[in-house]
């Protein structure tokens, strides 16, 4: 460690002083990588405070992405779907919300409301939709979700229109911590990530703990032995689309307040959920956690230290990823 | 992405119409001379219905056919039939929409884009040929009446120069010495990024650092720390849209409103009201347009617009418009005939267009002559605070027809 610390010292040229006082010192005790970002060793000024807060901000980004990208990461590797209209259940997720929140003015009752709409919806579209494709290959797949891209868009255009819209922060949570003598952090943020820990150690426990989390598992690694053990598989395909689709939904409610609400939210998030997934290893739970916390770490500090190349920051980190381990950090090998 | 088939559907059933009316009509009635509603003027609109700049798109497009219809929905006389591509933002795609446009639809006109990649990869489609007659109804790329100019290139709303370089003058009058800029990384946002800093450095200030992001991006959080850490006296920041709404209120969350003053050229506070509420209260933004301008024209066209599409109009709705106005006051000059470019040009470069932003009239390069205000936002309304520059003409760096 010692070694290390003079290493990044010396590279980080005329910041050299600065190691003397204790604020400074301490990203140096950091492991090396890290150290490096906030030693100035890129000749970025960054000190240790800021370094910490963009730690918490990319931590936060990856909370919402794991909420997008587990429902994703659940459906393919269960029911082996690649479901495009993920992206579009986040959509209409905030626009519930938007919606619910003319009606009640309670943000934690149209939550509630808006989670009972989405399973309702997921079930329907698995019913009436996705369970005739389960025996056609993945493209019959991918066509019949882009086309339900589609039909949400148009949905969300006929019954909202294309203006977009904001939902207030509740009272209850709308202070802010103090981080710096110039910046505030809102309590809202913080409750964002809490509830997406509560989310993530709910799915944990469902998954690893619960028969239905075992019946889950089974039906992910062997189909067809799980079916002929007598398991309804199709009851549980029905179950576990219906909660994914909730999962992004709720991504989308809970996210409403900080990220608006507006015409084709759920493009971008699909893509950088696919990426997650991938990164991850798709069909892993756990895959989505680390991966979702790889890219919204990686996704701020690119932005921070190298601007230039924000846009494809995410891509290079999948590229590595994929040709060091090709199946992704937690997936099975093909 | 979404909205692809929504296109191809609705030009589908446009295609299929105008081909029943022309097996119809086109063999007795020739089209040049046609009077009357048998051949209409036809104007293709390319701008976007969907994503982030939905609402530029469709603010645009209602004024337009508004200012239109209150002519009766004639233009000299004859009618008009709008064929309206959505541009999904996508700058790839632009030329294949520009020439479906003017190859298969044969337009008269385009009107569009929003976005200002998107203009100059029309622009020098457009511009190569001698129709149709490119109106840009808001993309601000500099290049489109500089470099690109042409005579048959035209723009109704303002170059990226216009509204941002009195915004940097603005920020260093009021006595800031220090400034980051902050927008996305397309042709607007580095362009006028580019005008307010040369604005803001030569009134004596200095900006210690110009963050872009890729475009639409929205995730603020790393910049705002970022900013925070820099504690410069102002911010510049240029979004549109969504993304301005959400820009203002990370800000504001931030706890950066209060501590470190944000300027911008005007889009920043434009249409986002309703969304942003609170965290656009109280900010300076220079631009064309003001809601509360004292005249005539701008107490009519919002009261019709209110009246026509229930919301309250902006400046984007103003250059629809405006756009409007300019096609009526052209067709009226040769009756009609939507084939005599040359004279068709003429009538566009003396027009005068009493706008609900003031009068003003076409540079040499076709862009506005305008005056440039200083709003600030109050009670959701962008209120008129004076002029920051009167009649602005845009330098129009290399542009031949200067």
């Amino acid at each position: 460690m010692r070694k290390r610390v003079y290493f990044f010292t010396v590279r980080a040229g005329l910041r050299l002083p600065a190691f003397r006082d204790k604020r400074s010192l301490a990203p140096a005790l950091l492991p090396g990588p890290l150290c490096s970002l906030s030693s100035g060793y890129f000749l970025l000024p960054m000190d240790f405070t800021t370094f910490l807060i963009q730690v918490l901000n990319g931590v936060q980004y990856g909370f919402m992405l794991f909420l997008v990208a587990s429902g994703l990461t659940l459906i393919f590797g269960i029911m082996g779907i690649i479901n495009l209209a993920h992206g579009a259940f986040y959509m209409i997720g905030a626009y519930l919300v938007y919606w619910l929140m003319g009606i009640t003015d309670n943000l934690f009752v149209s939550i509630t409301a808006a989670i009972a709409i989405m399973l309702v919806i997921g079930l329907a579209i698995e019913r009436f939709a996705i369970s005739f494709l389960y025996h056609r290959d993945h493209l019959h797949q991918v066509l019949l979700t882009y086309g339900l891209i589609l039909i949400f868009n148009e949905m969300q255009k006929i019954l909202w229109g294309s203006d977009f819209y904001s939902v207030r922060v509740p009272e209850i949570l709308s202070g802010s911590v103090r981080l710096t003598e110039t910046l505030v952090y809102p309590h809202y943020r913080l409750f964002i990530s809490f509830m997406c820990m509560l989310v993530a150690a709910g799915m944990y426990f469902v998954i690893g703990r619960t028969k239905l989390g075992m019946i889950i598992r089974a039906g992910a690694s062997n189909r067809e032995m799980t079916r002929a053990l007598g398991i309804n598989i199709g009851w549980n395909f029905a179950l576990v689309f219906s909660l994914g689709a909730a999962l992004a939904g709720f991504a989308g409610m809970i996210g409403a307040p900080v990220s608006s609400v507006y015409p084709g939210m759920g493009n971008q998030i699909l893509i950088i959920s696919f990426v997650v997934i991938v990164i991850g290893g798709i069909g892993s739970v756990k895959g989505a956690f680390v991966g979702a916390m790889l890219i919204g770490l990686a996704d701020t500090f690119g932005q921070v230290l190298f601007p230039e190349f924000a846009a494809m920051i995410v891509y290079l980190l999948m590229a590595f990823v994929l040709m060091w381990r090709p199946q992704g950090l937690f997936g099975k090998p093909a | 992405m979404s909205n692809m088939s929504d296109n191809s559907r609705r030009r589908f059933i446009k295609g299929a119409g105008a081909l029943a009316g022309l097996t119809a009509v086109s063999s007795f009635v020739p089209v040049r001379f046609a009077i009357g509603a048998t051949a209409p003027v036809k104007i293709g609109i390319l701008l976007p219905y969907s994503g982030t700049y939905a609402m530029l798109g469709n603010s645009i497009t209602d004024a337009m056919k508004l200012r239109i219809a209150q002519a009766g929905d004639k233009l000299g006389g004859r009618a008009v039939e709008y064929i309206a591509i959505d541009s999904e933002m996508s700058v790839p795609k632009a030329p294949t929409n520009t020439n479906k446009l003017i190859k298969k639809n044969n337009v008269d006109f385009i009107v569009g884009p929003v976005h200002s990649g998107i203009a100059a990869a029309m622009a020098k489609i457009i511009g190569k040929r001698k129709t149709p007659i490119m109106i840009v109804p808001n993309a601000g790329s500099n290049a489109v009446t500089g470099p690109l100019c042409a005579p048959n290139i035209f723009r109704t709303s303002f170059s990226n120069w216009q509204p941002a370089y009195p915004g940097g003058e603005l920020m260093a009058k009021e006595g800031h010495k220090t400034a980051v800029t902050i927008s996305w990384k397309y042709g607007a946002g580095i362009q006028m990024m580019a005008a307010g800093k040369e604005a803001f450095e030569k009134g004596g200030g200095k900006v210690v650092r110009e963050i872009l992001i890729p475009f639409p991006k929205v995730n603020f959080q790393a910049h705002l720390a970022e900013i925070a850490s820099l504690k410069p006296d102002a911010v510049f920041s240029f979004f549109s849209g969504g993304g301005a709404a959400k820009f203002l209120k990370d800000y504001a969350a931030a706890g950066l409103k209060d501590k470190i003053t944000l300027y911008g050229p005007g889009f920043l506070t434009e249409g986002v009201a309703k969304a942003a509420g609170a965290a656009a209260e109280g900010i300076k933004t220079t631009l064309h347009y003001a809601d509360t301008l004292d005249n005539a024209a701008n107490k009519a066209f919002r009261a019709a617009y209110k009246k026509a599409t229930g919301k309250a109009a902006n400046v984007f709705a103003v250059q629809g418009y405006d756009t409007g106005s300019l096609l009526i006051q052209a067709l009226d000059a040769v009756k009609g005939d939507a084939g005599a470019t040359a004279d068709l040009i003429k009538a566009m470069e003396v027009a005068v267009i009493d706008s609900p932003r003031g009068s003003w009239k076409m540079s040499k390069a076709h862009n506005p002559i305008q005056d440039i205000y200083v709003r600030q936002v109050e009670n959701g309304e962008q209120k008129l605070l004076g002029v920051a520059a009167k009649q602005l003409e845009d330098p129009a760096k290399g542009c031949k027809m200067v």
